[in-house]
């Protein structure tokens, strides 16, 4: 990837409602370049959406989010993708990684209730062929996630007017 | 004196001196700086968006505020050597010879001050007699010529100029040069102008300051804030290095404004003097914002250009944005200001200032402030988020659109 992509990248993670023409000022490149890399890198899928980033806990339809560690068994042939699948394809399942270590795939697994999220572990993830075993943390507080943090404790602290 | 019986009670005198006449002379003939009067005006408003900040927005790298409390939980809180302690000086040797080619003696070329202000205040205390003058390019940050009163100086302004760039020209110069001449104060990259300096524009410069014997303090505080060229220092000019005083420190590539550190380097002798100056009037920097500052120049180099990177964006859309909005606006290269013209509105500096404040809530300093060449224009710090700064050139368009 060029090295404009990359900066085009870093400013829409930033802020992604930038416009390529305040993207394009702020790289000193012409506005039809910048427009041209986000539409290549949307087709690519290097961007796969432009989501918000919400703090769950402030809205009142709160949301109850679980951390599971899976064991599973590797199918011949297929390895780890095929169960990683039968996984992610649930919409009560928010993120799904391959993990080095003492268990095989974290699995982040959202719900209205901690008995929804608990019923969705013991009746559709553990039922799975491949599941040795599950371990479930429940998430109690986010104070960051994807490098923004949620409660910023105090904003601009500067005096407005010095030398 | 003990009273006795005997001892007559003094009367009082007729005449009673006001606080006034206790006063020196030279703290009485400094005025009082025409930023504050701004401040007090921006903060008569709820909801100004401030241009007018003279220091980064990032809060201090937090791998360096953490090694400013893991000094603290170790009980580092003595005073340290004078001078600074010998880790930090070895390492800002090492720092300014890697970045800008400069080679300072750790021990005896360097010293380790209160913020570069105190650096600049204990240079001119060690060189000027009464009487000399002191050489001060303008526009300039505003304290130079307040200093140079109070040691018994007298700051003479050298105008630059906006189709300049606001580089300092050598014939202007020569033309300020008396027989009184004794002192160069540069401050490249500049506040307010954001103007630079490079390898040629010093080539002249030096040549006058050598043909009239000048001693320079090169205030480079602003070093590793240039954008497109990388900074000169003045002292790494063939010959200059002996007759110039390097003074920088953290507050502005670090984001360590708060931490007071700074630091002189310079002759031995000069430096030897200053240090003398330093230990009677302040003893030593504080010792865990050296710690900090430590930290900084050993592990904080890559935050520190991720945040150059940063204001260089920030750059290019106010300069942008102003000349959007139809003022004149010179590129520049350095800091993080802009200083666009704002002459073509025909008010003057003060006047558009205080209006854009009070009318449309933007807070920026009118140029008159900064000396010689700076009415007509507005300092804008771009140290501000992107999304301020979109609000606050909205508003000045507004204001530009509504006085034409």
């Amino acid at each position: 990837m060029n090295e404009m992509k990359f900066k085009v990248l870093e400013l829409l993670k930033e802020d992604a409602r930038r416009s390529p023409e305040l993207i394009a000022t702020m790289l000193d490149k012409p506005q039809e370049e910048v427009e041209q890399a986000i539409a290549e890198m949307e087709q690519d899928h290097v961007i796969v959406k432009y989501a918000p980033v919400i703090n769950w806990s402030k809205v009142d339809d709160q949301k109850v989010t679980a951390l599971i560690e899976v064991q599973i068994t590797p199918e011949r042939g297929r390895g780890f993708e095929g169960i990683a699948e039968r996984i992610y394809l649930y919409p009560e399942v928010k993120t799904v990684y391959l993990m080095s270590g003492a268990y095989d795939l974290l699995v982040e697994v959202e719900g209205r209730t901690l008995n929804e999220v608990a019923s969705f572990v013991s009746s559709k993830l553990s039922t799975i062929d491949s599941v040795l075993s599950t371990k479930t943390f429940f998430i109690l507080k986010k104070y960051k996630q994807d490098g923004i943090i949620f409660e910023e404790k105090e904003g601009d602290q500067r005096l407005l007017v010095t030398p | 004196m003990t009273i006795s019986s005997k001892t007559p009670i003094p009367s009082e005198p007729s005449v009673r001196r006001s606080m006034s006449d206790y006063l020196s002379p030279s703290a009485r003939a400094i005025k009082p700086s025409g930023i504050r009067r701004f401040f007090d005006l921006a903060n008569s408003r709820k909801d100004v968006i401030t241009l007018g900040v003279g220091e980064p927005d990032f809060v201090t790298p937090w791998h360096v505020r953490d090694a400013c409390v893991a000094s603290l939980e170790a009980g580092k809180t003595q005073y340290t050597s004078n001078a600074g302690t010998p880790e930090l000086r070895g390492a800002i040797g090492q720092y300014l010879n890697d970045s800008f080619g400069v080679a300072y003696d750790p021990a005896k070329e360097i010293l380790v001050t209160v913020g570069g202000s105190e650096a600049i205040d204990l240079a001119l205390r060690a060189l000027i007699s009464p009487g000399d003058e002191i050489l001060v390019p303008e526009p300039s940050y505003i304290s130079y010529s307040p200093i140079t009163t109070l040691s018994g100086g007298v700051a003479v302004g050298v105008e630059t100029f906006a189709e300049h760039a606001f580089k300092l020209q050598a014939d202007t110069l020569r033309a300020a040069i008396t027989p009184r001449s004794k002192i160069l104060i540069l401050s490249y990259p500049s506040n307010p102008t954001g103007g630079i300096m490079t390898y040629e524009d010093w080539l002249p410069i030096a040549k006058v300051v050598e043909e009239h014997d000048l001693v320079v303090i090169s205030d480079e505080i602003y070093a590793e804030l240039t954008y497109g060229s990388k900074h000169v220092s003045f002292a790494s000019m063939p010959g200059m290095k002996d007759r110039t005083i390097l003074v920088s420190g953290f507050s502005k590539a670090f984001a360590m404004t708060g931490w007071r550190i700074g630091y002189a380097c310079g002759h031995p002798e000069l430096i030897g003097t200053m240090l003398k100056i330093h230990q009677y009037t302040v003893m030593c920097a504080s010792n865990m914002a050296q710690v900090a500052a430590l930290e900084a120049l050993t592990n904080g180099m890559e935050e520190m250009y991720r945040m150059m990177e940063s204001y260089n964006q920030r750059r290019r859309l106010v300069v942008k944005g102003l000349r959007d909005i139809g003022l004149q606006c010179h590129e520049p290269q350095g800091a993080f200001y802009a200083f666009p013209s704002i002459a073509s509105t025909g008010l003057s500096s003060e006047e558009f200032a205080e209006r854009l404040v009070q009318e449309h809530g933007v807070a920026a300093v009118p140029g008159n402030v900064f000396g010689l060449g700076g009415e007509g224009h507005l300092r804008c710090s771009y140290a501000t988020s992107v999304t301020q700064l979109n609000e606050a050139l909205d508003r000045m368009g507004a204001f530009v659109h509504k006085i034409r």
